[in-house]
């Protein structure tokens, strides 16, 4: 075998967004060695572009909320085919991870009497959301990376896993090349923590940075773990959607929760004309009360463009397809209307939404106070990802753990804003307790020479391929096929095809050329990322044509309403023995009676 | 339309300008450019980036010349009928073309002493802070770490003082320190020692290429440099000071 680096720790994190870092500093706490991988520089993981806030009933605004109201918010949204045990666990520890933030030196808004200020959000009942104007996620993902330097965790920047490493059932290191001299590298460790994020380049249109391919879904999967809820793919409302070069970066909720309104080319309202039966009763029905809650007014009902994002995103969707839409093909954002309410709305606006309004300004020539913005849904969030225990955050492989978006189970069919940020650091602190203490309890396995000359072989194979085609074009060909078949309005005819162009893009990937040589190669780095791509791609047409009615996230045309076979059924795929890709649904743990009683109180 | 672009290209041995021409539509931002250039004729060519929308700091270049995100430069600002120069910057090794070795910055964060609140001011293990009271803070915590005020920075990129001198990112990172109002850390001594305050004199290029708008200067730097003034210069207050401890 080839000579190469070895590294060794007691747990290996691979991703360091906001899950991944809090894992390590968990996990090194613990006392044990720890190893942090990141494809990118430190403190630029996908984290940075969360900006609403982050969800945690501290009840610091509004004193009726609790974590009770939280963990019912978070069922609801997900139409009840989330994990139990995760959402409850979330609702419970959000606010002690968001005051451990603080005193770690983060800097949240205040409040008057001066605790952490909270704002509204689509889909939770009280104002909930501690937040940094709307660059919360930077705010969060630089104090856990200012915290974390100093507790002696080794970081590895610039560094990509092509496959994990094995030992019977337990994961024991990884396999990764290094950007910076394209040399590859082995890690061994006694337990591994997944913490890469989304899957967002699978699409056209995205909110998501080039790093989001799915990465840690596609080493799972292959590693033997299940992948659960892939149908759920999360459309965010509102995405700019001009010039063309914007398209799909992110326009946060919080543009919503300040008072901001949707509207069509005939200027109405026509949000007020879809609120569904399940949120009637706490859905503001007019105007003027919409705005008073946006205001702080404890009796006042939310507006309905707070529902929750799977809705709002469809009606977008409809109002473009009858023909209400802009002259680029969206709908109107407007928080400029407020100056009617305020006396001086344009510094309220700038204070609350300041990279907005920096964004469009510099990327759109629109002044945001002044006029009203154009936006569309992107694809944004994965609700799908890694099956694990909800308690220890260990999958089915022993000794492989994941948190965050590459793991699954408390959004359900959909999630709500807010509750990633929250999720990553309550699942994040506990996949690192859980993988510390695995590491403790047992020793480094044996790493597979065989397998590992195999992943090094295929790994090079593009630069032996002196007319091969250009990965780009097979990503970009690829992300349009999935925008066009497997998008927000879903059909089986279309999936079906989408299957066999799946076919079609595995042939094309086996058959990608490289040039230039290993060093800082993006061409290469790109042909890599096509497997993972390709992995997601085709979970996600599966579980979207097992699943036959549309539930949050998931709207399929020909079957538009949901079903009662599907209301307790995730479901679940795995790499089957002989290679191929196998589904099945399976029942949800039964929900225990107190919390039952819970989700009854809050109807 | 088509423009010209002109990109560096190179290793750690050297390099030169190379010649790209490709077709530009409305809005479009340099990064644009450059993604396209790799995605249709140059596959190799290096750049980092990621967000896309001025957050994550990582597509720092210099654009004729000029220290900018490539991400937050629209090519309707630049001057289309000549070429386009985009060149890595200044201040740190070349790794390969765009693509600039800024290890160093993250051992320099690494040697400022961290955050240390004082204890609680609520049972529960919460503090109270005026909004007023952490204003600049926010302003300085707005810093995405794109480097560039280092890259501009005269110590750093004509001196190249890496070795004495932190550079303007992390003198706002420990003015973000010393003025949280629940830090109770000194960092005073080692500002003027090891990280050589000293060496800054105000000529403000950092502020002016910071796409954050952080008023780096004025708001970060020289109040840092009147708090280390005060502590080892004013023989009144340390006598002041002296009393205060004894007390």
């Amino acid at each position: 075998m080839a000579d190469y680096e070895t590294f060794q720790h007691d747990v290996l994190v691979i991703g360091a967004g906001g899950a991944g870092l809090r894992a390590a500093i968990e996990a090194s706490v613990a006392g044990v060695s720890v190893g942090l991988i990141c494809k990118s520089l430190l403190g630029k993981a996908h984290t940075v572009m969360a900006e609403g806030g982050i969800a945690a009933a501290l009840g610091n605004v509004d004193d009726r909320d609790n974590w009770k109201v939280h963990f019912a918010d978070t069922m609801r949204g997900g139409q009840y085919v989330n994990q139990w045990r995760m959402a409850e666990l979330h609702a419970k520890e959000a606010p002690d991870r968001v005051r451990e933030l603080e005193a770690w030196g983060a800097v949240f808004d205040r409040t008057k009497d001066g605790r952490i200020l909270q704002r509204n959000f689509g889909g939770h009942k009280y104002p909930r959301l501690a937040h940094v104007g709307d660059r919360t996620g930077l705010e969060m993902i630089r104090t856990l990376q200012d915290h974390g330097v100093h507790q002696g965790i080794e970081v590895y920047m610039e560094h990509t896993v092509l496959s994990l490493l094995k030992d019977g059932d337990r994961a024991t290191g990884a396999f990764a090349y290094e950007r910076e001299r394209g040399r590859f590298k082995i890690f061994r460790a006694k337990a591994i923590v997944l913490a890469t994020g989304g899957i967002g380049r699978a699409y056209k249109i995205t909110s998501n940075s080039w790093e989001s391919t799915g990465d840690g879904l596609a080493l799972g999967y292959e590693a033997g773990a299940e992948l659960i809820d892939m149908e759920f793919v999360q459309f965010h409302p509102t995405g700019m959607i001009w010039p063309p070069s914007v398209m799909g970066i992110l326009v946060t909720e919080g543009v919503r929760g300040e008072g901001g309104i949707l509207t069509n080319n005939e200027g109405k309202r026509f949000m007020f004309d879809s609120i569904p039966e399940n949120y009637r009763a706490q859905t503001a029905d007019n105007a003027e009360e919409g705005w008073r809650y946006c205001q702080g007014d404890k009796n006042a009902r939310r507006p309905p463009e707070l529902l929750t994002r799977d809705h709002v995103a469809r009606c977008i969707v409809r109002e473009i397809k009858e023909g209400r839409g802009t002259p680029h093909g969206g709908v109107y954002l407007d928080i400029a209307w407020i100056k009617e309410k305020l006396p001086n709305a344009a510094e309220y606006i700038k204070r609350k939404l300041p990279s907005m309004y920096h964004q469009f300004k510099q990327l759109a020539d629109i002044d945001i106070t002044e006029q009203p913005m154009e936006v569309g849904p992107t694809t944004h969030y994965a609700m799908g990802g890694i099956h694990v225990d909800p308690d220890t955050q260990m999958s089915r492989v022993l000794g492989l753990f994941a948190a965050g978006e590459c793991a699954a189970g408390i959004n359900g069919a959909n999630r709500l804003g807010g509750n990633s940020l929250s999720d990553i650091v309550v699942f994040g602190k506990r996949a690192g307790e859980f993988a510390a203490k695995f590491a403790k309890e047992n020793q480094h396995g044996r790493t597979d020479n065989e397998a590992i000359e195999i992943i090094a072989r295929e790994a090079v194979a593009p630069f032996e391929r002196d007319d091969g085609e250009n990965p780009y074009q097979v990503q970009k060909d690829l992300q349009e096929m999935m925008q066009n078949n497997v998008g927000i309005v879903r059909n089986e005819m279309e999936m079906k095809t989408a299957l066999d162009h799946l076919k079609k893009f595995w042939e094309r990937t086996n058959r990608v050329g490289v040039s230039g040589h290993r060093e800082f190669n993006p061409g290469w780095h790109t042909a890599l990322d096509l497997k993972n791509l390709l992995i997601v791609s085709e979970a996600i047409t599966q579980a979207a044509l097992e699943r036959h009615e549309s539930r949050g996230a998931q709207f399929r045309e020909d079957y538009p309403n949901k079903e009662e076979r599907f209301a307790k059924v995730n479901t679940m795929i795995s790499k089957a023995p002989d290679g191929s890709m196998q589904i099945r649904l399976e029942a949800l743990p039964e929900m225990p009676d107190y919390l039952k009683q819970v989700i009854e109180e809050m109807r | 339309m088509n423009a010209t672009f002109k990109i560096w290209r190179g290793d750690t041995k050297g390099g030169q300008f190379h010649g790209y021409t490709t077709e530009v539509s409305e809005g479009m931002v340099v990064l644009d450019a450059v993604n396209q250039i790799q995605a249709m004729q140059a596959n190799d060519l290096a750049c980092r980036w990621n967000c896309k929308a001025g957050k994550c700091g990582s597509c720092s270049a210099e654009v004729n010349g000029m220290p900018k995100l490539m991400c937050m430069t629209r090519l309707s600002d630049l001057p289309l009928d000549r070429p386009i120069t985009i060149e890595p910057m200044k201040a740190f090794p070349v790794l390969k073309d765009l693509i600039t070795n800024v290890s160093w910055n993250f051992r320099v964060k690494k040697q400022i002493k961290k955050f240390k609140p004082r204890p609680p001011d609520a049972p529960d293990g919460t503090w109270r802070m005026q909004q007023e009271d952490i204003d600049r803070v926010q302003e300085f915590r707005k810093c995405i770490e794109c480097f560039l005020c280092q890259d501009v920075c005269h110590v750093l990129r004509d001196h190249q003082m890496h070795d004495r001198f932190i550079g303007p990112r992390f003198l706002i990172y420990a003015a973000a320190l010393e003025m949280h109002p629940l830090d109770t850390e000194d960092r005073l001594g080692e500002l003027r020692e090891a990280h050589g305050i000293g060496y800054c004199n105000i000529t403000k290029c950092c502020t002016k290429v910071c796409p954050e708008e952080i008023q780096i200067t004025d708001n970060g730097i020289i109040p840092l440099k009147e708090r280390v003034v005060d502590e080892f210069y004013d023989p009144l207050g340390w006598i002041w000071r002296k009393k205060k401890i004894k007390r």
